[in-house]
C-alpha cells in the first residue's frame, strides 16, 4: 500500500544500524514493511531499496523467494490448511473444501470483506495433531469441520484478538541492544575486536571474573 | 577478417574437442609468472598458479564446454556444464572447472566417462524446461546451448512430459526482449547489470521452482550497457529489438571494425546480410573495451539504415530549395565557389569545420585539400567543444590500461564518462571495484563516477583551477574535509598521476582546462594526461592535419618537415572554428565546408553558429543525414558512413585501428577522401589527391616517425589492439590567458551544459530504437538553491543571461553543486546555449519562476 511510514522508518534505521553492510538489513526491513500493511508492497519494496542502498530488483528478488512475503494484499488472517500427507490421510483435503465452502473462496482467494485468505499449505510440522491449521502462522490442532466453523467465526467475533494478531505482526516485544552488548557491527573483512571480547579479556586482565 | 560466412557448424561429437566455438569470448590474455605443472587429459602444461582451470585449459587448446563462464566476469558455478574430473591428490572428483584455481599437480580430466556422462545429464536437464523451438530462435546456428548439446548432450529427451509456458516475448527495456522459457538461469545478464554495469535492475525473480530473469515491475532494465546481455546470453533468451527476426545468424556475413561513435574506440564486429547491416557485436580487445558495448554504438547501425539517409548530392535550386543533383553538377558549382572565393579574396575565405567524424583518410584527404589545394589553414576538426589541438596532440598520452593500472590514482576533471565514453566508465569501474584504483573528482555535478570516486570535489565552473591550486600548493588544513583528503590522496600518488582533461561543460571556456592543465604541470612534473574529448576521430582529425597551424602528423606548420605531398602551405595561420564562425558572421568566409559537423546544433554559442552559416554566401554540408546546419548549406554532398567507408580511426589514447567497409552507401553517397579528390581535381586539374584510401594513408603515415610501425606495416591496424601512436608530439601548449571569473554574486546560478548519452543528436533521432529515449530539458538545481526560488517538481523557470534567456521545466537535485544550475545539451525543449557567448569564461545566470 504504502511506503514505511515515518516511525517505521526510525526503526529501520535503528535496524540497519546492527549490521555492517546495509543490505544484511534486507529481510528484516521486508517483515518490518509486512507488519506495517499486513503485505510487502511495491512502493515498500521500492522504499526499502532507497533505504539500503540497492535497487528494487534486488529487494524483489529476496523477497519473492519466500513464502512468508505476500506480495498481494492479504486478509486480515491468513488461513494456511495443511494437505500434506498425515493431514491429508486425517481429513486435510476435505477440511479444505469445506473451508473453501465457508469462506466463499477457492484456495488463494481473499474473502470480500478481506478478513481471511485460505491457502492449502504442504507440511507445517504438525503431523501428530493432524489436520492441522495455521491462522497467520498460529497453530489449531485435529481441527474437523465444525471445529473450523467456530474457530472461523471466533476469529470473525473477535475473540482471538490476543492469541492471533493481524496478518504480518512479528512479536510483541522487540529486542533493543545497548550499545555494548552488540556483537561486531563489521564488515566481514574488517577484523576488529568486538566489544563483548575485549571487556571479557579486560575483566581477565584485571583479574577479576564478572564475565 | 575474411568476408566468409560466419562459421556456423556445431562442433561435431567425432570433432577433437579442442575446436572451441566461435563465441567471441576467449580467456583474458595473461602472463605467467609463477608457473606449475598441471596435467590435463595426459598432457603436461605449464599454467599460472591461480588461474582459472576452465581458462588454463582453453588457452592451451582443451576447450570446456560453459554456459554460465564468462571470462570477463566472476566465476558462479551457476550450470555444471564446465565440471570436470580434477585429481588433486585425493582420488578423481567432478568439479566444476570454472571454480578451481589450478595448483601445482593438479591432474585434470576433461574426457572421462564420468564427465561425459555428467555433460550429458546436464543437458538434459536443461532440456527438460528449455523450448525445441530453434527453428525460429534468433539464436539458432549461434547458440551454444544449441552447439553443446550437438556436441555433448543426449540425442534425444526422455522428458515427455508438459514443458513450462510463459508469454513470450516480454519486454525488459525498449531495447530487450526476454523470452523466459529459454532462459537457462546461467546468471550471466544479471551479473553482467550487477557486476559489470553496475545497474542491478534485473534480477532472479520468484526464486525456486518458478525462477525467472525480470525487471521490478515499471522499472525497465534502462541500462546504457543493456544490449551486452543480448551477446552474451547463452541461449536464445535475451533479443534485441533491432536484430530480432532480421536474419539468420547464418546469413549474416562479417567484418571486425572500430565503432565511432565516441572516441573510446570499441572493437565491434560489423554484420551485414543483403547489402544492409543488421548488428554490431562486441569483440574482446584487451587493451580497449573487454567485448562490452554501450546501447549506443551496439545500435548505432540504425541510423546508417534510415530512409532519412541522403542517397545524393542537393543543391539550392532558383526556388531556394535542396534538390537533388548529378555529383558532376554538385562538384563542380562547390569547385567553383571555391575557386571563386580564392580569386576574390583569397585562400582564407575558404574555411573547412568537421572532420572528426571521418576516418583518417577522410580528415587527411581534407586537410591535404584545404592547405595544399586551396591554402588555407581555417582548418578544424572541433566545434568549439575541444580542447587545442596542442593539448590534444601535446599532453603526454596515457593509455586506457595505464589509466586503470592497479593501484593507481586517477584525478577526474572530464566529463562525465558514462554519458560520452561509457565503456571507459565500465573499465573505471572495473579498475576501482577489483584494482584498488583511486579517483578524486573535481567537478561541478555528481557524475556517473558518484559510487566509484574516493573524493569528489565540488567546484563550481571556472574553478577547477583555484581547486587544484589549493589541492597541490596550500597544503589544506588537516582535518576530514574533503579538500584534505582529496590532497592526501593525491600527494600519496607523488609523480605517477593520471589526470582525465576534457570539456565537462560547454559553458566554460576551454581557457580554464588550459589553467588546470598549467596548475598540474607545474605541480605534478610527471602527472599523465588522457585528453577525453567525445568525438570519435578528433584526435585523428588532428593529427591528420584538420586544426588550425598544424600540419599533419602533430607538427606545427612553420616548421613542417615538408615532404613532396606537402610542398606547399598556407602562409597564414588560420583560426579555429570559433574564429571561423565569427569571421563568416562578420561576412569574411565566402566558402564554408562542413566536414560532417554541425555548427548551428554543437557549437556553444548557439546564435553565432546561426549567424555565421546564414552571412556565408556557399555553405557545403558534406554529411550522410540531413543535419540542422546541411538544412542551411547551399550544396550538401552525401557521404558514406560508418560501415560503408575503409579506413582507419584514432581512438582517445591515440591508438589507430581499422573500420571496414561491409556494405555498399545508400544511393551515390561516397567516401569523404573521394570527395576531396574529386573537388581538388576540379579545383586544380593538375593535382591528384590520392587514388584510395590505403593511398591516403601511406602517404600520411610516411609523414611523421610517430607513424612507423603504421608506415611500415599498413595492416597493422586490422588487429582488435590496432597500433598505439601515443608517443607525445613536441608541441607547446598554448600559453594560459589569465582566466578572469565574473565576481561571485549571490543572486547568480553558474550555467553547466553538460552532454547526455541519448540526445537529439541527428543520428540518433534516424535511429528507431534509440529516438524515443532521450529525456526533455530540464534544469536541474540544488535543493537549497531550488527552495529559495520556489521550484517544486517541474516548475517552470527562466534561466537569463547576459546573452540571451530560454524557459524550461525545473527539478531540485542533490547531485548538483550549490550556485550551479545544470542544463543537458541537445535535448528537446530548452536550447541553453542561446545563454552562452563564445568567449565568455563562464556563464552566470538568473533563474526565477516563469
Amino acid at each position: 500500500m504504502a511506503r514505511l511510514n515515518a516511525d517505521n522508518v526510525a526503526l529501520a534505521e535503528r535496524i540497519i544500524a546492527r549490521y555492517p553492510k546495509p543490505r544484511s538489513a534486507l529481510i528484516p526491513l521486508c517483515h518490518l514493511a509486512q507488519e506495517q500493511d499486513g503485505w510487502l508492497s511495491e512502493e515498500a519494496m521500492a522504499h526499502i531499496a532507497e533505504l539500503i542502498d540497492c535497487t528494487p530488483a534486488q529487494v524483489l528478488g529476496t523477497a519473492s523467494f519466500y513464502e512468508m512475503f505476500k506480495l498481494h494484499p492479504v486478509g486480515r488472517y491468513c488461513v494456511n490448511v495443511c494437505t500434506n500427507i498425515s493431514c491429508q490421510l486425517l481429513g486435510g483435503e476435505e477440511l479444505l473444501e469445506h473451508a473453501e465452502e465457508t469462506l466463499g473462496v477457492r484456495s488463494g482467494g481473499t474473502t470480500e470483506d478481506g478478513m481471511f485468505t485460505l491457502e492449502d499449505v504442504e507440511c507445517v510440522a504438525a503431523c501428530t495433531e493432524a489436520p492441522a491449521v495455521q491462522v497467520n502462522y498460529r497453530y489449531f490442532h485435529r481441527l474437523d469441520t465444525e471445529a473450523f466453523d467456530e474457530l472461523i467465526s471466533a476469529l470473525r467475533a473477535g475473540e482471538l484478538e490476543d492469541s492471533v494478531p493481524p496478518h504480518g505482526t512479528l512479536a510483541k516485544v522487540r529486542q533493543e541492544l545497548d550499545g555494548d552488548r552488540v556483537a561486531n557491527i563489521t564488515a566481514p573483512q574488517d577484523q576488529s575486536k568486538p566489544v563483548w571480547i575485549e571487556r571479557a579479556e579486560a575483566a581477565a586482565r584485571s583479574g577479576g571474573d564478572d564475565s | 577478417m575474411s568476408d566468409a560466412p560466419k562459421t556456423t557448424d556445431a562442433p561435431k561429437t567425432d570433432a577433437p574437442k579442442t575446436d572451441a566455438p566461435n563465441t567471441g569470448e576467449s580467456p583474458k590474455p595473461i602472463e605467467i609468472t609463477d608457473p606449475v605443472e598441471i596435467n590435463v587429459d595426459g598432457e603436461q602444461l605449464t599454467v599460472q598458479n591461480g588461474e582459472l582451470l576452465i581458462d588454463a585449459c582453453e588457452r592451451n587448446g582443451t576447450y570446456i564446454p560453459r554456459f554460465c563462464y564468462h571470462p570477463r566476469m566472476n566465476p558462479v558455478g551457476m550450470c555444471r556444464m564446465c565440471l570436470v574430473e580434477v585429481d588433486s591428490g585425493r582420488g578423481p572428483a567432478l568439479q566444476p572447472s570454472c571454480m578451481i584455481p589450478v595448483s601445482a599437480d593438479m591432474s585434470v580430466d576433461t574426457t572421462s566417462d564420468a564427465v561425459a556422462k555428467v555433460q550429458d545429464g546436464v543437458l538434459e536437464f536443461l532440456l527438460a524446461n528449455h523450448p525445441l523451438d530453434c527453428p525460429v530462435c534468433d539464436k539458432g546456428g549461434e547458440c551454444p546451448l544449441q552447439d553443446q548439446t550437438y556436441a555433448y548432450g543426449p540425442g534425444e529427451s526422455r522428458f515427455v512430459e508438459e514443458k513450462r509456458h510463459y508469454a513470450k516475448p516480454i519486454s525488459l527495456s525498449e531495447t530487450v526482449y526476454m523470452d523466459r522459457e529459454r532462459c537457462i538461469l546461467c546468471d550471466r545478464c544479471t551479473r553482467f547489470a550487477d557486476e559489470v554495469a553496475g545497474d542491478p535492475l534485473i534480477h532472479f525473480i520468484n526464486r525456486g521452482s518458478s525462477t525467472e530473469v525480470n525487471t521490478f515491475p515499471d522499472q525497465p532494465f534502462s541500462s546504457y550497457f543493456s544490449g551486452n546481455t543480448v551477446q552474451i546470453c547463452p541461449v536464445g533468451a535475451l533479443t534485441a529489438k533491432p536484430f530480432r527476426f532480421k536474419a539468420r545468424p547464418w546469413d549474416l556475413t562479417v567484418k571486425e571494425s572500430t565503432c565511432t561513435r565516441c572516441s573510446v574506440g570499441c572493437r565491434i564486429t560489423v554484420e551485414s546480410s543483403r547489402d544492409e547491416v543488421l548488428r554490431y557485436q562486441g569483440v574482446d580487445s584487451d587493451s580497449v573495451n573487454w567485448s562490452w558495448l554501450c546501447d549506443k554504438g551496439r545500435f548505432g547501425f540504425e541510423a546508417y539504415n534510415s530512409p532519412q539517409r541522403l542517397r545524393e548530392p542537393l543543391v539550392r535550386d532558383a526556388e531556394g530549395e535542396l534538390a537533388p543533383v548529378r555529383w558532376s553538377e554538385a562538384l563542380g558549382l562547390a569547385a567553383d565557389q571555391i575557386r571563386r572565393a580564392i580569386e576574390s579574396r583569397g585562400p582564407a575565405s575558404v574555411a573547412v569545420i568537421g572532420g572528426a567524424r571521418s576516418t583518417n583518410e577522410g580528415a587527411y584527404a581534407w586537410a591535404k585539400l584545404a592547405k595544399t589545394v586551396i591554402g588555407t589553414d581555417n582548418c578544424d576538426a572541433q566545434l568549439g567543444d575541444g580542447l587545442p589541438a596542442e593539448a590534444v596532440l601535446g599532453l603526454s598520452g596515457l593509455t586506457i590500461d595505464e589509466l586503470c593500472a592497479p593501484g593507481g590514482t586517477v584525478l577526474w576533471l572530464g566529463p562525465d564518462p558514462l554519458e560520452e565514453l561509457p565503456v571507459l566508465q565500465l573499465r573505471l569501474r572495473h579498475a576501482v571495484i577489483n584494482d584498488g584504483v583511486r579517483i578524486v573528482e573535481v567537478g561541478s555535478r555528481v557524475t556517473g563516477l558518484r559510487d566509484l570516486v574516493a573524493q569528489r570535489i565540488a567546484a563550481r565552473p571556472g574553478e577547477t583551477p583555484g581547486v587544484l591550486r589549493q589541492l597541490f600548493e596550500t597544503a589544506p588544513a588537516s582535518g576530514d574535509t574533503g579538500l584534505a583528503t582529496a590532497a592526501a590522496l593525491l600527494r600519496e600518488a607523488g609523480d605517477d598521476l593520471r589526470v582525465v582533461v576534457g570539456r565537462p561543460n560547454l559553458a566554460e571556456s576551454e581557457d580554464v582546462v588550459l589553467e588546470s592543465i598549467s596548475v598540474l604541470r607545474s605541480s605534478v612534473p610527471g602527472a599523465r594526461f588522457m585528453t577525453a574529448l567525445g568525438r570519435a576521430n578528433v584526435r585523428g582529425a588532428i593529427e591528420a592535419g584538420l586544426a588550425p597551424g598544424l600540419a599533419p602528423g602533430g607538427v606545427s606548420l612553420s616548421n613542417a618537415a615538408v615532404s613532396d605531398a606537402w610542398s606547399t602551405v598556407p602562409a597564414e595561420t588560420g583560426s579555429g572554428s570559433a574564429g571561423i564562425l565569427e569571421a563568416a558572421a562578420a561576412g569574411r568566409i565566402d566558402v564554408l565546408v562542413l566536414l560532417g559537423a554541425d555548427p548551428i546544433s554543437d557549437f556553444p554559442d548557439r546564435s553565432l553558429a546561426r549567424r555565421a552559416l546564414a552571412a556565408t554566401p556557399t555553405v557545403i554540408s558534406v554529411a550522410p543525414l540531413l543535419d540542422a546546419s546541411a538544412a542551411e548549406a547551399r550544396i550538401v554532398l552525401a557521404s558514406a558512413a560508418f560501415g560503408e567507408v575503409d579506413g582507419t580511426t584514432t581512438n582517445l589514447e591515440g591508438r589507430v585501428t581499422a573500420v571496414t567497409q561491409k556494405v555498399n552507401p545508400p544511393g551515390t553517397a561516397r567516401p569523404d577522401w573521394s570527395i576531396a579528390s574529386e573537388l581538388a581535381v576540379r579545383i586544380d586539374p593538375a593535382v591528384e589527391l590520392g587514388r584510395s584510401a590505403a593511398a591516403l594513408a601511406e602517404e600520411m603515415w610516411s609523414l611523421s616517425d610517430a607513424y612507423a610501425e603504421l608506415a611500415e606495416r599498413p595492416e597493422s591496424p586490422s588487429g582488435p589492439e590496432g597500433v598505439l601512436c601515443s608517443a607525445g608530439h613536441a608541441l607547446e601548449l598554448p600559453a594560459t590567458p589569465d582566466v578572469e571569473l565574473p565576481a561571485p554574486d549571490s543572486y547568480s546560478l553558474r550555467l553547466v551544459i553538460a552532454r547526455k548519452l541519448y540526445d537529439g543528436g541527428t543520428l540518433l533521432a534516424a535511429s528507431d530504437s534509440s529516438a524515443g529515449l532521450a529525456d526533455d530539458a530540464v534544469a536541474l538545481l540544488n535543493p537549497a538553491d531550488a527552495a529559495p526560488l520556489g521550484v517544486q517538481n517541474a516548475t517552470r523557470v527562466k534561466l537569463t543571461s547576459a546573452n540571451g534567456n530560454v524557459t524550461l521545466p525545473a527539478r531540485a537535485d542533490d547531485s548538483v553543486q550549490r550556485g550551479v544550475v545544470v542544463v543537458h545539451h541537445n535535448l528537446a525543449g530548452a536550447d541553453a546555449r542561446s545563454l552562452v557567448a563564445a568567449g565568455d569564461t563562464v556563464c552566470d545566470v538568473r533563474a526565477e519562476v516563469a
